[in-house]
């Protein structure tokens, strides 16, 4: 062995200091590329944020002109604007919990048996999140008129847990695929029916995973314009109220409501986060 | 402990009622196949088997070999292709798990994650709709069999391998199941601990006298604890017997392999003599062997020797009445208590040798030394006649 190693050594020595080199300035790379990364991310937000504190003179808060909190103060001074906010939440609380609760069911089943139309679920479920709203909100206009079914609050949860329950059942698939089985067959072995198995031990343990695709589903919800718009009739959702305030000038509120909106984002994914850190630690 | 309550009487069967006589496990002609790719391919080819009340029983073989799906039949989360499975003298062929009164200990423990140990190890009892306060008598009695008195409070996570274990354990316990179910539960566990484990076990089954089934591929485990283990192999039982019957008198070339090591040779039987036979070697050497009286010379026999039962001398012994067989040192390993010799026979097969390190140092054979092993008549053991 030691005779024959010498020849390839001493060529291979010498790259070693300039690899290290490379690696070095890769390094600084890779930080410039993190926070470009970041800043695209985030700038968008900030300006979002930094608007709400403008103080802007006329009708177009575009520009900055100095810094004031009044419209936290006066958030709810746009009867319209607040009246098509809560709209858009009670919209999304009520198509994120049925996506949830309907989602969950399919994931579960998906992830945990082998039955006739698996697969054909699996593709529709694909198709559902793939498919373009553009086609998604024309056709769904369509079906509502053409069954006679007013268009409202209604049409537009309906049509926001159509396409929000792929990704509420895609996320707890995957959890339950990775799902201890024995877990389910221990809680069988000391006694428990399919019932109580599920109630007691598969749905606490998946948990997060529903948590999250309900936070996915009202994400989707609360924002959706284009599906909204076609089966909103004359109903006025968040989304839709800014875009109709866009050609007049948007007035600082909508700012500052998404600003709250962001943070309480980021609020319950920071709790989340706590919450499952003395796990990760001790696991 | 010690005080042991009245419900772990070591004799009766625990739990309900009387002693009913029959085995606590029955399998009457059972088969498993599993459709792979559309074919049915067997996992338990065909098993009779009686495990009696009370016994510590090992399900011992190789990976695939079955003893995992026997044991899954038992709990009833695989169903037989055919035969029947009966507890205690019922048949509970096609019951649900949930139904069965066995409780099992998974190899990955399977502790409900969410749960403390309270509330795991109460998860049976609460299921049977057992009063709180008996509940909490139950569990606190389990833990302390356990040894895990004060631990109620924590979460599966925050506890080592061996203390996981010992939860998964009560847990099944404490609902005094007919038969408890042990699928590898040491595999995951350090040698040490699980050593200690297997020593904790055999007490445990004593203090609670109930039927503990135990899988594993581990030989060693299977001897140490059981009461009678069967060896299993491509979904038939090899053997069945006590550990000292199986190690001593392997019935088949597979059981002599792979329980400890076997020194295995061929010959044919010379002459039979007061029970005595008179093995050829064709190498100009004998083996005594213990035959039966029905078995004719003339007949091709396979030899079995445990490594231990052999001495290696470094001179010709005068050994009348022993066999004798001599060969060259082809390697030596020092073990600490032992010395471990691999023999090159003159009669063709390699021989392992273990000779306790009892005498001095300078009395050890080295490689390429020419050496003599003998022993006794009643060490040969005839394979498969």
């Amino acid at each position: 062995m030691t005779t024959t190693m010498p020849a390839p050594e001493t060529t291979v020595t010498p790259p070693v200091p300039r690899r290290r080199l490379i690696r070095f300035g890769g390094v600084q790379l890779m930080h410039l590329y993190t926070w470009l990364i970041i800043g695209w991310l985030i700038l968008p937000i900030l300006v979002m944020i930094l608007f709400g504190f403008n103080n802007p003179s006329g009708r177009y808060n575009q520009t900055w002109q100095g810094f004031t909190l009044k419209w936290y103060g006066q958030l709810f001074a746009l009867e319209d604007l607040t009246s098509a906010l809560i709209l858009s939440l009670v919209i999304a609380i009520a198509a994120s919990v049925i996506s949830a609760a309907l989602g969950t069911g399919i994931g579960y089943a998906l992830g945990r048996h082998r039955f006739r139309g698996a697969g054909g679920m699996n593709l529709i479920m694909f198709a559902t999140m793939s498919s373009p709203e553009l086609v998604m909100g024309a056709s769904l206009l369509t079906l509502f008129v053409s069954l006679g079914v007013g268009l409202g609050p209604l049409t537009i949860t309906i049509a926001h847990v159509m396409f929000s329950i792929s990704f509420v059942a895609t996320v707890v698939r995957a959890r339950v695929l990775t799902l201890d089985r024995s877990l389910e067959e221990a809680a069988a072995d000391l006694g428990a029916n399919a019932w109580t198995t599920f109630w007691k031990v598969t749905f606490p343990i998946i948990l997060p995973a529903v948590f999250s695709g309900f936070m996915l589903a009202f994400a989707l919800s609360v924002d959706d314009f284009v599906v909204t718009n076609f089966t909103a009739g004359t109903s006025v959702t968040f989304p839709l109220w800014i875009w109709g305030a866009t050609r007049v000038g948007l007035p600082p509120q909508v700012n500052v409501m998404g600003t709250l909106i962001f943070a309480a984002g980021v609020l319950i994914a920071v709790l989340t986060s706590i919450r499952s850190r003395p796990r990760r630690q001790t696991g | 402990m010690t005080t042991s309550p009245p419900h772990h009487a070591t004799s009766a069967p625990p739990g309900n009622g009387q002693h009913t006589g029959h085995p606590a496990i029955e399998f009457a002609g059972v088969r498993k196949d599993y459709l792979s790719h559309g074919e049915a391919v067997p996992a338990v080819k065909s098993l009779d088997l009686a495990i009696g009340q009370g016994e510590f029983f090992s399900l011992l073989g190789p990976s695939g070999c079955g003893k995992t799906t026997t044991m899954r039949m038992i709990a009833g989360f695989e169903d037989p292709t055919a035969g029947k499975i009966f507890l205690d003298g019922k048949d509970v062929t096609g019951v649900a798990p949930n139904k069965r009164d066995v409780n099992m200990v998974f190899q990955s423990y399977a502790l409900f994650p969410h749960l403390n140990v309270l509330q795991n190890v109460a998860f049976g009892l609460e299921r049977k709709k057992v009063a709180k306060s008996e509940i909490r008598r139950r569990v606190g009695e389990m833990l302390e069999i356990v040894s895990l008195t004060g631990m109620e409070k924590r979460q599966p996570k925050e506890m080592s391998g061996g203390q996981q274990q010992r939860v998964a354990l009560a847990r099944a316990l404490v609902n005094h199941p007919r038969a408890l179910l042990l699928d590898e539960p040491l595999g995951a566990l350090d040698l040490k601990l699980r050593q200690q484990m297997q020593v904790e076990l055999k007490r445990i089954q004593r203090e609670v006298g109930i039927t503990f089934v135990y899988v594993t591929h581990d030989q060693g485990e299977a001897l140490t604890m059981s009461d009678h283990i069967a060896v299993m192999n491509g979904g038939l039982i090899e053997q069945l017997g006590s550990p000292r019957a199986i190690y001593e008198r392997p019935a088949s070339r597979f059981v002599a392999g792979f329980i400890g090591t076997s020194n295995l040779i061929d010959g044919r039987i010379a002459w039979v003599e007061n029970g005595l036979g008179v093995i050829d070697l064709g190498s100009g050497e004998r083996v005594l062997m213990p035959v039966p009286g029905t078995v004719q010379p003339g007949r091709d026999v396979e030899v079995s020797v445990r490594p231990e039962k052999i001495d290696l001398h470094r001179t010709a012994p005068h050994a009348p009445g022993l066999s004798v067989v001599s060969g060259v040192v082809s390697e030596v390993v020092y073990h600490g208590t032992s010395t471990n010799y691999t023999v090159a026979t003159t009669a063709g097969s390699d021989f392992v040798v273990f000779d306790q390190n009892a005498h001095d140092a300078e009395d050890v054979a080295s490689r390429g030394e020419r050496v003599f092993l003998t022993w006794a008549p009643q060490h040969s053991y005839p394979i498969g006649v």
